[in-house]
């Protein structure tokens, strides 16, 4: 049964230095506020996974806590650069910033093969690309049965995976409904687990669609209102698309990405 | 009603969705396109985003593919491993609908990064996303870029997508490619554009096609719904 805390505590238990760390959530639902609390604990050497580093990540790269970045599409949705990775893929600011690229596809998968135990997953995917040159978790394999040559990709299994969900229960159980990317096979993926919730209600309401982990497959739930923004809650609030345009600016450069950061 | 290049390529874009089922969408141009066909020549056209949202029909332009109104307006909404794998890795969507950052003459695409070393780009660009599937999985892929010697370059600095016989719709006309070499030839020019500008929009030596024809100019009911569509965005 998930244990309920504080999203402090949660952070200090479940993440530490060193660790490889998945905050997942696609567009929708990403745990913002998670990635917040690493920073001010002041992590440090986290390889960061994650298929769309977005804000998130672009926050935690430039506050000097990542050591290397697992992911498929690094950029700001709608907007442009996420400025502070490409300040450390550049000008190995503040830090030098190693990278492990895939396609979505192959990232999917790779959660999808940790989800399920097995060491590998197998897609159509990468073909005559240059992304296999460049990444070595990316290898051809032969289908046993058809002779197809394929490409493998090795299983995602992070120490911890940090997502955000609209609900829970007091036993843990967990609700997220609307866009659900890959965060189900994350949180199966990973060691130990930290979702944070809008809320946590008596009892969990049936919905059409929604995903549901159960509170023993979940290590602990920390109630932070709003700790998806300025992505959304489906339900709860809206992408705040104007703060995703006003951070092209905030992390264009090093000084006023600072001010950003003393503020937080 | 006068128009703009960047109108003419997104009107030429929606046009070719005419008589498909499903589009697979990229962000950005191709987006735009996808959602204006839907409110003019292609109202059943399936639109799906790589955030798992199959169906979407967003009343305004997302900023992102994952923005809250696609999931709250599609038919289903996946999960981002059963999109790729169940939905696209089959080859059961019509289309692809791309952009790129460059793109070289056999529709190699790089969205990747800018300079000749991987490990220290002169500018690092987001990356692959969706889009090396998308390219290898749909039946036809069409990918909608402004052409300029920028985009349209010699040798692609990094293959992140292969888009091999894609059709390219531009902002000056469209290129589609040799079924021999496959390699991308100009085969139609909007209205006012000429052999030469294409020619020197263009980072190859481009071939042009026997008979070249002519792009039909928008007509008021498009880009009225091209207008409302960005208005409302």
């Amino acid at each position: 049964m998930a244990e309920l805390v504080s999203l402090a505590d949660g952070i200090a238990t479940l993440v530490g230095d060193g660790d490889t760390v998945a905050l997942e959530g696609f567009t929708h639902l990403i745990p913002m506020a998670a990635g917040h609390e690493i920073i001010r604990q002041g992590r440090r050497d986290l390889t960061l996974v994650r298929m769309t580093p977005d804000l998130v990540y672009d926050q935690l790269i430039g506050a000097g806590c990542a050591r290397k970045l697992v992911f498929s599409w690094g950029g700001n949705p709608g907007v442009g650069s996420l400025h502070r990775l490409r300040d450390a893929v550049e000008h190995d600011w503040p830090r030098p910033l190693e990278l492990e690229e895939h396609s979505h596809a192959g990232m999917a998968n790779r959660y999808v093969a940790g989800a399920s135990g097995l060491p590998f997953a197998v897609l159509r995917g990468y073909r005559g690309t240059d992304l296999a040159k460049h990444t070595a978790t990316i290898a051809p394999v032969t289908c046993p049965f058809t002779g197809e040559v394929l490409t493998a990709v090795p299983a995602l299994r992070p120490d911890v995976a940090v997502i955000h969900a609209q609900r829970a229960d007091a036993r843990g159980n967990v609700q997220l409904w609307g866009i659900t990317g890959v965060q189900k096979e994350a949180v199966l993926a990973a060691r130990r687990s930290l979702v944070t919730v809008e809320e946590v209600v008596d009892r969990l309401d049936p919905r059409p669609g929604a995903t549901v982990l159960p509170g023993w497959v979940v290590t602990a739930v920390a109630v932070v209102p709003g700790g998806a923004r300025p992505s959304y809650a489906q339900g709860y609030y809206d992408r705040d698309n104007g703060y995703y345009r006003d951070w092209d600016s905030i992390s264009r450069d090093r000084a006023s990405f600072t001010a950003w950061l003393g503020e937080l | 009603m006068r128009w703009t290049a960047d109108e003419m390529m997104t009107v030429a874009a929606a046009r070719a969705l005419v008589g498909r089922t499903s589009c697979f969408v990229g962000i950005g141009l191709p987006s735009t396109a996808a959602n204006l066909a839907k409110r003019t020549a292609c109202p059943d056209l399936a639109l799906i985003y790589e955030s798992g949202t199959i169906g979407a029909r967003p009343t305004r332009l997302p900023l992102s593919i994952g923005d809250g109104e696609l999931a709250e307006t599609a038919d289903a909404v996946v999960s981002v491993p059963e999109v790729f794998n169940y939905w696209l890795q089959p080859g059961r969507v019509d289309v692809g609908f791309l952009s790129a950052a460059q793109l070289d003459r056999y529709a190699r695409i790089n969205t990747t990064l800018i300079g000749p070393d991987y490990r220290h780009p002169k500018v690092r660009l987001p990356g692959a996303g969706g889009a090396p599937e998308i390219a290898a999985s749909c039946r036809e892929v069409i990918l909608v870029v402004r052409q300029n010697p920028r985009t349209f370059v010699d040798r692609v600095d990094f293959v992140t997508s292969v888009a091999a016989g894609a059709w390219v719709i531009t902002d000056l006309g469209e290129l589609a490619p040799d079924p021999d070499t496959g390699e991308l030839v100009l085969t139609r020019l909007h209205p006012g554009v000429c052999v030469p500008d294409a020619r020197a929009a263009t980072g190859w030596d481009l071939r042009v096609a026997a008979t070249v024809a002519r792009t039909e100019p928008p007509t008021g009911t498009e880009l009225s719904a091209l207008r409302e569509l960005l208005a409302a965005s």
